[in-house]
C-alpha cells in the first residue's frame, strides 16, 4: 500500500493553462502511481481539464492577480480533488442543458456536463468558485 | 492544398479533404484554436466541401474540442458541405454520445466507411 505519500496534493497557481498543465501532470503521476484503472484514469483527466479551464478562463478571467487553488487527495481506492478559483461564482442551476435540440449546437457549455457525467461526485461550493469532484478507482484491489 | 499545423495531416482524396490529427490530445486551448482555423481554410476553400476528420489517434479531447467541431460543422452546412468523422476510439465515442452530439454529427467506423458516405 502507498500510504506513507496520501497527504494531499496542493497547488497554488496562476490563472495560466501553462501552470494548469502542470498540476495534470503531477495529479497524474500519483493517479498513475496508485494503479487507477483506464476509465478511472480517463474521467480524471477530462475533469481535471475542465475544472482548470473553467477556474482559469471563466472563473479568474486570466486575471494575472487572481490564484487558482487545487488540492488533490488520491489513495489506492478513491482521487478527491478540490479547484478553487477567486472569480464571481456561478450558479448551476443557471448553466443549460448541452444536450437539449436547442442547445446541441452551441459552442460552449458542455465542461460542466462532462465533469458531473465522469466523476462519482461532484460539489459545488462557495458559490461555484470552488468545486469537489471524486472518483472511485475502479480496479482497485484488482 | 493548404498549409496545415503540424498536428494535422491534411491529404485530398478525389473531392474530399481527409484530415488526421496526428496528437494522441485534442486539449489545449490553444491547439484547438489553432486546429480550428486550419480546418477553416480548408472550408472556406471549396463550394460544397466534404471534410472527413479521422480521430484514429485521439485518446482524449477536452469540451473545447467538441465546441471546435461543432463550429466547423456549422460553417460546413452554411456552405452546403458535409462533414464525416471516423475512428473514434470507445473511451472518445463515449463522450460524443454522453453530450449526445453522436446525433449531430455522422460517424462511421472506419476512414473508408466514412469516405464511402459522402452524398
Amino acid at each position: 500500500m502507498d500510504t506513507a505519500l496520501d497527504t494531499p496534493l496542493r497547488f497554488v497557481i496562476h490563472s495560466d493553462f501553462a501552470e494548469g498543465r502542470q498540476v495534470q501532470h503531477a495529479i497524474l503521476e500519483e493517479i498513475t502511481r496508485h494503479h487507477f484503472g483506464p476509465d478511472a484514469t480517463f474521467a480524471i483527466r477530462l475533469a481535471l481539464e475542465e475544472a482548470l479551464i473553467n477556474a482559469i478562463k471563466h472563473g479568474n478571467k486570466f486575471d494575472p492577480n487572481k490564484v487558482v487553488r487545487v488540492e488533490a487527495s488520491i489513495t489506492p481506492q478513491i482521487a478527491e480533488i478540490i479547484v478553487e478559483d477567486e472569480g464571481t461564482g456561478f450558479q448551476r442551476a443557471c448553466v443549460p442543458d448541452p444536450t437539449t435540440d436547442e442547445n446541441v449546437e452551441r459552442i460552449h457549455g458542455r465542461g460542466v456536463m462532462l465533469i458531473e457525467s465522469y466523476m462519482d461526485e461532484v460539489n459545488w461550493q462557495s458559490g461555484g468558485r470552488r468545486i469537489r469532484m471524486v472518483r472511485r478507482n475502479d480496479d482497485a484491489g484488482r | 492544398m493548404s498549409e496545415s499545423p503540424a498536428r494535422l495531416n491534411v491529404t485530398q482524396q478525389k473531392d474530399v479533404s481527409i484530415v488526421e490529427f496526428t496528437e494522441n490530445k485534442i486539449l489545449d486551448e490553444m491547439n484547438i484554436t489553432e486546429i480550428g482555423q486550419a480546418l477553416d481554410v480548408i472550408v472556406q476553400s471549396k463550394d460544397r466541401p466534404k471534410l472527413l476528420l479521422d480521430f484514429a489517434n485521439v485518446d482524449h479531447l477536452s469540451s473545447a474540442a467538441l465546441g471546435m467541431l461543432i463550429n466547423v460543422n456549422t460553417k460546413l452546412k452554411q456552405q452546403n458541405g458535409q462533414l464525416r468523422l471516423a475512428s473514434i476510439r470507445p473511451q472518445i465515442m463515449e463522450v460524443f454520445v454522453i453530450t449526445k452530439l453522436n446525433r449531430l454529427f455522422r460517424i462511421s467506423a472506419t476512414r473508408a466507411e466514412a469516405f464511402g458516405s459522402f452524398e
